[in-house]
């Protein structure tokens, strides 16, 4: 049996995620292979990487193309992409697909639920299984051995073209992203206003980081979506996070898993974060967040 | 224009998980319900698109007889109706979920011309209802939207990539997947509320399929196990936080 990963790659630079994918299916079969578009990305330790001649990213295409290799297993990312594309490819081949999977061992799978605050044991029934690899469950290893690339032309239906990226709009607004920043300092119901939030945003900016906010935040009204941590906000992975006033729902936790180390700031040592962060000062928000700015400003002077 | 939004009924589970006997399902005895975030911006969505241009929206779900509350909280919103596939309430595979809404899409009377889902549910987190539906209906499909509009018949849609958005357009009928951030889903009034109760709910009880992909049990992931190290209480603690800052290298 052979798994076909499907490998994302920015220039032919295999993305960090494609290569854990890479190292989940050589530990799931002992023969693998590749499939990547755009171009030939940088990929070792597989027998065949397979180039599809597809211009641009068209969802439906790309899985008619890794379609097209008529695969038995088939491995991604658990990423946007990597989710998407094998949606289409199980839905074209008949496929069983689990999205997010953690461990897989023949037909028995674990994979993640709530955005991992919980795991499904499961088994896949089909002659053609799926699998995305959740982020980060998969320590990379490399594997050494130049693969034979071999560029292929699939046969695309025309409905296979319909949906495709026309344009790309840059959005980015110049200054540090959520996702990317070193430290966080986020928002929750205990800020207790839009305005509670401009003492957040001193700290974040004294310590080179951004500001972040929970979905309760969100849905007053306090804070953009683009700001919100969470299951379905951002995923961050910071070198220190400070949760104010955030009381530690699974939405939010599913968000920051990533954090390195965790500093909480809650008026209740009860709250559910306390389990999860490494630090505590129990208390206020409001009054806590000025007196540490305060501090800052003193030690520095 | 016609629009069908697919919802789904999932627990608010708060801070901590916890499992029932058989650890097949959350315990969710003392739990409350709500639609799932990115479905319940595709409601929205739906609403503003229909308020716009004209047309109905309809909201169809799949789930136990409480999932009547889910489609109620849609329709204050504004859909018109609801179309409730009824089951035990057990967990249903993705195919079979997917199976089930495709057959109960084609006996609309009036076919949608466009079909929204959210991107993922917020508890099985399948990725492939939306996408599997498209493919059994034969339409094109966008996942991921976080930007959408009618222009001419077609839809133009933003799917977020990084710090980028990427731009598709496609002819209707269409199938959209969105995600949450796209619209700030509005608070119904209380005649919003008094109207939904009056709507149509249709039930309908649909055959289901032994699942491909079948759940064997939860478990609950192991937390770091500790708590954390109280530094203080107060404004009085942020020397303590600053040392810690100075420590990590942050300060």
């Amino acid at each position: 049996m052979t798994a076909l990963v499907f490998v994302e790659h920015v220039g032919g630079v295999v993305d960090e995620l494609s290569l854990q994918a890479l190292t989940f299916a050589r530990g799931y079969d002992d023969d693998v292979e590749a499939v990547a578009f755009g171009g030939t990305p940088a990929v070792t330790g597989v027998g065949t990487l397979h180039v599809a001649e597809i211009d641009g990213y068209a969802p439906q295409a790309w899985a008619r193309a890794i379609a097209s290799l008529a695969p038995t297993t088939v491995v991604a990312a658990g990423t946007d992409r990597g989710n998407e594309v094998l949606a289409h490819a199980a839905a074209m081949t008949g496929g069983v697909f689990a999205a997010n999977v953690v461990r897989a061992d023949g037909d028995a799978v674990t994979r993640q639920r709530w955005g991992g605050s919980l795991l499904e044991e499961a088994r896949l029934h089909g002659d053609v299984k799926l699998m995305t690899v959740a982020p980060h469950a998969v320590a990379i290893e490399e594997a050494a051995g130049e693969p034979a690339v071999q560029p292929f032309a699939p046969e695309l239906e025309e409905a296979d073209l319909v949906a495709r990226v026309v344009e790309r709009v840059d959005t980015s607004t110049g200054g540090l992203s959520l996702a990317e920043a070193p430290v966080v300092v986020s928002g929750g119901r205990g800020v207790g206003s839009a305005e509670g939030f401009a003492s957040l945003e001193e700290l974040a900016g004294m310590l080179g980081g951004v500001v972040g906010c929970s979905r309760a935040v969100t849905m007053a009204g306090w804070r953009p979506h683009t700001d919100q941590v969470g299951q379905t906000g951002t995923k961050i992975s910071p070198d220190l996070y400070i949760p104010c006033g955030i009381s530690g729902a699974t939405q939010h936790m599913a968000g920051c898993k990533g954090a390195k180390k965790l500093l909480a700031i809650n008026s209740d040592p009860e709250a559910p974060i306390m389990a999860t962060a490494d630090y505590a000062v129990i208390g206020d928000v409001l009054e806590i967040v000025p007196a540490i700015t305060a501090e800052l400003r003193r030690v520095r002077a | 224009m016609n629009v069908l939004v697919c919802v789904k009924r999932v627990p608010l589970t708060g801070g901590k998980m916890v499992l029932t006997a058989d650890e097949r399902a959350i315990e969710t005895r003392h739990l409350g319900f709500t639609i799932s975030p990115h479905e319940e911006c595709g409601v929205e969505e739906a609403v503003r698109i229909v308020e716009a241009g004209g047309g109905s929206v309809t909201v169809l779900t799949l789930g136990p007889p409480e999932a009547e509350e889910q489609l109620r909280d849609a329709m204050a919103l504004g859909a018109e109706r609801a179309v409730l596939l009824e089951t035990d309430g057990s967990d249903w595979d993705p195919e079979a979920t997917a199976a089930a809404l495709v057959e109960a899409i084609r006996a609309e009377e009036a076919q949608p011309d466009l079909i929204v889902f959210g991107n993922e549910s917020a508890d099985s987190g399948g990725f492939q209802v939306g996408i599997r539906v498209a493919h059994a209906l034969g339409r094109p499909i966008v996942t991921g939207v976080k930007a959408l509009a009618v222009e001419d018949g077609a839809l133009r849609a933003e799917q977020e990539v990084g710090s980028a958005r990427d731009v598709y357009r496609v002819p209707l009928p269409a199938v959209v997947t969105v995600k949450e951030g796209i619209n700030l889903p509005r608070y119904p009034s209380v005649p919003a509320k008094l109207r939904a109760r009056r709507k149509p709910v249709e039930r309908r009880t649909p055959a289901g399929a032994a699942p491909r992909l079948e759940m064997v049990r939860l478990v609950v992931p192991e937390g770091r196990g500790k708590q954390a190290e109280v530094l203080g209480e107060g404004p009085g603690a942020a020397p303590a936080v600053v040392e810690l800052l100075q420590k990590l290298g942050i300060a």
